[in-house]
């Protein structure tokens, strides 16, 4: 009997010696220019070639501009432009900016249909966790792990522990995966998943899309954890047949038959569980610093002197200071300058038709800079073939070429200081997305309602608007 | 990796305590894509002091740090090693050091040699009074050599080991070399290359 988890793990030992950690074979390897270099660097040093650079991918994404023309910024150059010799020099594919297949790392892997299920998939980048998705392993390395990924195609890993998240019920309408995930690191706390995989399991989880279950793994890394996973369906095969990468023939069905068996056993035990009632969920959004710090939309911004642990107390004091928010203020009525929809988490053609139904014969409202950054080429594309482009610009909103965007303050989208944003990324740090910037996390459909109306809001406030 | 068996050097007494990342090299050096070049960065705020133990020519070929407790502190960035490296330095000899720093250290193959706070005082003693003296370290039987002084070191045995044979984490992973080829004779022939589809 073994978990999900357990099994892709077992399934990708190539040695196990008794006081050694496992050494795990990687399945795909995901690079882009800002781990990376350093790596090939190593690999440089000490004569090393990359072992098996066809399972081994590049992209460029963090610090690609959104609007068309050059790189300026002289760091960010290089970077992209030392990506671009090393994949030369070792021989590994690359998608640069401008190119049909580029986009944001997390975005291009599934799309392709190179991300299956009972993979083992590593980036350098924390939100690697999004692949888990499909039933793979799939997690954020630092670059010395990025060099010895390249040079072996394996990676010596101590076990994980295993935390069910059982999320039971039917949605309400409205709500989406991103309420979910926030109302799931709100629940265990940004630490919580530490030292855990987390499986996400129950009728609600089954009932969502692909895209979906990619933005709940996708931030199984703001609750502690460094990776998510979601066990494969049908929901899933649907997904894969087809896509470029795709097993097909019979390679196809023996897929399909291995990726059925990729189910925790019945009976078979985690080291954690968690419960939440899918029926209770609300649209959430956060309120403070870190992920953890969110509310339903309807509560009010928490009272730290109610808090009971010190800790938190202490935070989110600390966490209103830099919001610029008071203890009781309806979260409804906090106004924002920029709204920003993209990113790893929710930059994907379902989002990206969730906000243009909303903003669909609406208009943005007056002071509000609204971007809407497709996370990669083809989720470009596929937005402009369904008309979606025009919806965004005759509402106000700005629609730009794909990348990371605001989500990280590495390229030119960032918040100026002070500014406040609805924003669909996953991290609502200091400082995250520009120094100064105060960032509330949200669905896109929030996102949306919000540009609408000027503050946080959800698509039920709009009607009659 | 170089293996290490033994050293000799210019000893370098850094007479601080709680010698911090941010101290060993700051965040701004972080930004480069190089995996060389950062002995610039190396204690760049205390080099811009006169007095600081670097800046005294005796001392500036140094490549045996001797320091107080607590070495290599909070953030974890391999940069800290990496900038010890570029320096010259071999060895960093402290009474404590911070856990992730020792583990970078060993997979960057600076030795990181543990010994008695009253050691560490009679070594600062020595090399103040011979500014320029030479250390030898013996990592076959953990011993430092300093004029007269003959003292232990501690270091785990299996950090020794990987030094001794000069093996960084790709290195020690190369030796199954026969076991990652054998799995990938197991491998399913469903699972994707990059390969572009045409």
């Amino acid at each position: 009997m073994a978990t999900l988890a357990e099994k892709v793990w077992n399934a990708h030992v190539v040695r196990r010696a008794e006081g050694e950690p496992d050494l795990l074979y990687i399945d795909l390897h995901l690079l882009h220019e800002v781990t990376s270099p350093q790596a090939f660097e190593g690999l440089r040093l000490a004569g090393r070639q990359v072992r098996r650079p066809e399972l081994t991918l590049a992209t460029e994404d963090h610090n690609v501009p959104t609007t068309p023309g050059p790189i300026s910024d002289p760091v960010s150059r290089t970077q992209v432009e030392t990506l671009r010799k090393n994949c030369e020099e070792f021989g590994v594919q690359l998608y640069p900016m401008g190119d049909h297949e580029q986009g944001i790392v997390h975005v291009v892997g599934p799309q392709l249909g190179l991300t299956q299920p009972g993979m083992t998939v590593v980036c350098g980048d924390s939100h690697t966790s999004t692949h888990g998705a499909f039933g793979a392993l799939a997690f954020g390395i630092g670059t010395s792990e990025v060099e010895h990924v390249l040079a072996t195609q394996t990676l010596p890993l101590k076990p994980f522990k295993t935390m069910a998240i059982n999320v039971d019920g039917e949605l309400p309408a409205g709500v989406t995966a991103k309420d979910v995930i926030l109302a799931v690191i709100a629940k265990i706390g940004t630490g919580g998943g530490q030292g855990y995989v987390l499986e996400y399991r129950g009728s609600a989880i089954e009932a969502l899309s692909m895209e979906a279950r990619m933005t709940i793994c996708n931030m199984s890394i703001e609750a502690g954890a460094r990776a998510g996973m979601i066990a494969p369906d049908q929901t899933t095969f649907d997904y894969l047949k087809g896509r470029p990468h795709a097993p097909q023939g019979a390679d196809w069905d023996a897929a399909v038959e291995y990726w059925s068996s990729l189910r925790t056993d019945e009976g078979s035990t985690y080291d954690a569980e968690v419960h939440l009632d899918a029926t209770e969920l609300t649209p959430f959004v956060t309120w403070g610093t870190n992920p953890g710090q969110g509310a339903p939309l309807g509560a009010a911004v928490p009272d730290p002197a109610r808090m009971g642990d010190e800790n938190e107390k202490a935070a989110a004091e600390r966490a209103l200071e830099y919001m610029g928010l008071s203890a009781g203020t309806p979260l409804r009525d906090i106004k924002v300058d920029t709204v920003f929809v993209g990113s790893c988490t929710n930059g994907r053609i379902e989002d990206l038709r969730a906000v243009a139904e909303i903003l669909q014969g609406r208009h943005v409202a007056d002071g509000v800079r609204a971007l809407i950054v497709p996370g990669s080429a083809r989720v470009k594309e596929q937005a402009e073939a369904e008309g979606l482009d025009k919806v965004f610009v005759e509402a106000g909103a700005e629609w730009r070429l794909p990348g990371c965007s605001m989500c990280l303050a590495m390229n030119p989208d960032k918040l100026a200081p002070g500014e406040r944003s609805a924003s669909t990324s996953n991290r609502n740090f200091e400082g995250r997305q520009g120094t100064g910037g105060r960032t509330h996390l949200v669905s896109p459909q929030v996102a949306a309602a919000t540009a609408v109306r000027g503050t946080l809001s959800s698509p039920a406030d709009l009607v009659g608007a | 990796m170089d293996a290490f068996t033994t050293h000799t050097g210019v000893g370098v007494p850094l007479r601080r305590s709680n010698v911090d990342t941010d101290q060993i090299i700051p965040a701004v050096y972080l930004k480069r894509v190089t995996r060389t070049g950062f002995e610039d960065g190396l204690f760049a705020a205390w080099r811009g002091d006169e007095g600081f133990v670097l800046n005294n020519p005796a001392y500036a070929a140094g490549s045996v740090l001797v320091a107080g407790p607590d070495f290599g502190t909070g953030s974890s960035r391999e940069h800290a090693v990496w900038a010890l490296m570029d320096y010259g330095f071999r060895v960093v000899i402290s009474s404590r050091f911070a856990d992730i720093f020792r583990g970078n250290s060993s997979k960057g193959g600076l030795l990181a040699a543990q010994v008695a706070q009253a050691d560490v005082e009679l070594l600062w003693k020595y090399l103040e009074a011979e500014p320029g003296a030479s250390i030898t370290v013996d990592l076959t039987d953990r011993t430092v050599v300093a004029g007269d002084l003959t003292l232990p070191f501690q270091v785990d045995d299996y950090t020794r080991w990987r030094l001794l044979e000069g093996l960084d984490d790709i290195g020690l992973t190369s030796r199954h070399l026969d076991e990652i080829e054998a799995y990938e004779q197991t491998r399913p022939s469903h699972k994707p290359t990059t390969t572009p589809v045409a």
